[in-house]
């Protein structure tokens, strides 16, 4: 079950060797020279951390607030009712079919917990700086921590979109069975984002400053108040570069069977999602030395 | 048998002092830095292979520069030095806080650093919740940690508050809380900053307490600490820092010795500057006293004062080889006038047979009138005091007796009366 327990007791059997054999536990401390990704053991070794780290988020985001987990419903509820009035009654943009309020939930539930859980990944190391200082431990986990404790909130929001759904009694098709897959690809869409803002916001608080602003303009850029159905044909694959857009449009498909699974949307996505992930965690990991030093 | 541990190859650790180069603060600093990169690394290169070798271009800081020691299992490392001398630097980078700039170190075994008790402590959380999150912070896992938890809580001694949240504790419970978690750690080598400095005297002795238990159980401790006393008695061996340099490593007295004399107070020509322009002229004969354990000890010094002066009076503090005072007097305070008004001085105070153990000691003295202060002068004397049988009974005084040997009136009677009884 521990590695570290593991790790002691082959350093025990170490010690029995003739000597001269190294024990197991070895840290080796120089300058990092080229691109590395991450040290998956090393993280699996902070598994326990990383678990209190999310817990910690959960446990302390509503503490000592009256309405408490109420705010995960709060927030998307009353952007779903917004946009409704707004959009769905005075401009009249087209839903595909579905009432508006499901219309825009569907995408609201995805885009909430992703805007939200940029923002708290981004504040996560500025934040905690002070830890950054004291202590060494993988820094990555701290945005992810983030991120997977936003998936709280999401589940309760998720609760409040079934019931949307019996009060309209809108059931979902056998294109629900891909939600799972839709999850995953929201989670490293998020991770992927919050691992490069985080890294450039400990060097440059200029990105704190930006991040109300470039929540928003995501908002217009992925199809949240509309259907990518209103983007002409031939940039919907251009589109479809913000990851959100194929997570957003196959929540739609997923949860209200108005159209069949945006296939094409979702490769395209798939496919810019892990290219940020991939090199937000190489930016992470060459900025991840300067950490303490600018923190 | 024992290999080394912890092993650093000339560690080197710079810092930027014009930051704003390398580390622009804002996206248009990005750009312009941008802009200016090809020139700045041109001077970068040509830098590096113009002053390499004497380390350094103006605005670089060595932090550390070509550290090189070994620790071996077991050992007891005390890392001493001035403020700014990289004593810091080199535990964070042991501790992987940050990167060196150059070298290499090579750690053995689990290694848990403590550079802060309390690291990772939230307010909101309760004090249970702090336990956990702390100590898988500090290297445990979940399991360690509810193994060791009630003797975490015993240690504290905060349990009937352990669902209150944190803030609500007062700091010394915080701080008790934090230690409790860091003294139940059971890493392989330990590393220390100066966690000590917190807190009131009992619990600074509780944690000298729990560093003795901790480094008599051959686990590998480097500590850093500005407590030579301290240092005195935990330590085995200690590594003095000198502006991010070695300047001296070896056994623990040696090096404690070695840093004190560095920052000793030459008196050249044996004169005393004081205030902007009265310069006193202080000088005795006899500057280095040896002496034997209960021979009879004083020290002479003649003194100069600008302008004559009525009732002089002076004072002496004897300290020990880590720096901590021993014995002091004052003829201030024992009203002991003089006749006369002169502007110089002959001075003799006889200490009697101070019963100093064996070892080193050095005194500061101290010169005024019954008004004012006339003159300091740190570690003015060196008292040497023999470690030979001072009482011919074939024993040494032991150093570990502490600074005085007291010559007691001892009476043992036999009880004939109890031994008839049983």
């Amino acid at each position: 079950m521990s590695t570290i327990a593991d790790t002691t007791e082959s350093v025990a059997a170490g010690a029995s060797r003739p000597a001269g054999s190294e024990p197991e536990h070895v840290t080796i401390i120089e300058a990092r020279k080229g691109l590395q990704l991450f040290d998956w053991k090393e993280l699996v070794a902070y598994r326990d951390l990383f678990r209190f780290l999310i817990w910690r988020q959960i446990k302390v985001r509503y503490a000592q607030s009256a309405i408490g987990i109420g705010w995960a419903v709060i927030q998307p509820l009353f952007s779903m009712v917004l946009f409704t009035i707004v959009f769905g009654r005075l401009a009249k943009i087209d839903s595909d079919g579905v009432p508006y309020a499901l219309f825009s939930l569907a995408a609201l539930l995805p885009w909430t917990y992703f805007s939200n859980a940029i923002s708290d990944g981004v504040a996560s190391l500025v934040s905690e700086a002070n830890m950054l200082r004291k202590i060494y431990f993988p820094r990555l986990l701290l945005p992810l921590s983030a991120v997977v404790a936003k998936l709280v909130d999401f589940g309760i929001a998720a609760v409040m979109m079934v019931l949307l759904m019996i009060y309209y009694q809108h059931l979902p098709g056998p294109e629900i069975l891909i939600l799972p897959l839709l999850i995953v690809l929201m989670v490293v869409t998020a991770s992927g984002v919050s691992v490069w803002l985080t890294a450039l916001a400990v060097q440059y608080r200029d990105v704190k400053h930006a991040m109300t602003f470039l929540i928003q303009l995501g908002m217009y850029a992925s199809p949240v108040v509309y259907p990518t159905s209103l983007i002409p044909e031939k940039f919907q694959l251009l589109y479809a570069l913000n990851p959100m857009v194929g997570v957003i449009e196959g929540y739609r498909s997923a949860l209200l069977g108005s159209q069949p699974i945006p296939w094409s949307l979702l490769a395209v996505g798939t496919a810019s999602a892990s290219v940020l992930m991939l090199t937000g965690l190489a930016f992470f990991r060459s900025k991840e030395k300067v950490f303490a030093d600018v923190a | 048998m024992s290999h080394p541990v912890i092993s650093v190859e000339n560690l080197s650790k710079a810092y930027r002092l014009g930051h704003k180069e390398e580390v622009p603060d804002t996206i248009t600093g990005a750009a312009k830095n941008i802009l200016m990169a090809p020139w700045r690394n041109f001077r970068h290169l040509r830098s590096h292979s113009i002053t390499d070798a004497e380390g350094g271009e103006d605005d670089t800081l060595w932090a550390l520069k070509d550290v090189s020691f070994e620790i071996n299992q077991g050992d007891v490392v005390g890392i001493i030095g001035r403020n700014g001398a990289g004593k810091s630097t080199l535990l964070k980078v042991l501790s992987r806080i940050t990167e060196p700039t150059s070298g290499r170190a090579v750690i053995r075994g689990r290694v848990s650093s403590l550079l802060e008790v309390g690291t990772g402590f939230h307010p909101e959380l309760s004090g249970r919740d702090n336990i956990y999150m702390n100590g898988t912070i500090l290297g445990m896992t979940k399991r360690e940690i509810d193994r060791k938890f009630d003797e975490i809580v015993d240690f504290s001694g905060v349990e009937k508050f352990l669902d209150t949240p944190t803030k609500r504790y007062s700091s010394g419970m915080q701080v008790r809380l934090a230690f409790a978690v860091a003294a139940h750690l059971e890493p392989e080598i330990l590393i220390v900053d100066e966690v000590l400095a917190v807190g009131d005297f009992d619990f600074q002795e509780k944690c000298l307490r729990k560093m003795q238990d901790v480094s008599s159980s051959g686990r590998t401790v480097i500590f850093v600490s500005h407590n030579l006393a301290a240092i005195g008695t935990l330590c085995s061996r200690a590594i003095v820092l000198s502006k991010g340099a070695i300047q001296a490593s070896g056994t623990v007295s040696d090096s404690i010795e070695e840093y004190l004399s560095g920052s000793r107070t030459k008196i050249s020509g044996h004169s005393v500057r004081c205030g902007e322009k009265q310069v006193f002229v202080v000088s005795s004969e006899e500057r280095e006293i040896h002496r034997k354990c209960e021979e009879a000890l004083s020290f002479k010094l003649q003194f100069q004062t600008p302008d004559p002066i009525e009732n002089p009076s002076c004072g002496f503090i004897i300290y020990d080889k880590s720096n901590a005072p021993v014995v002091g007097g004052s003829s201030k305070f024992q009203r002991q006038s003089s006749g006369g008004c002169s502007n110089t001085w002959k001075l003799t105070c006889d200490l009697g047979h101070l019963p100093l153990s064996p070892g080193n000691y050095t005194v500061s003295i101290w010169l005024g009138t019954l008004n004012h202060d006339l003159a300091k002068a740190a570690n003015f004397f060196d008292i040497t005091i023999d470690d030979t049988d001072p009482f011919n009974c074939g024993f040494a005084v032991p150093k570990s007796w502490g600074n005085l040997f007291w010559r007691g009136n001892w009476h043992f009677e036999a009880d004939s009366i109890a031994a008839a009884q049983k």
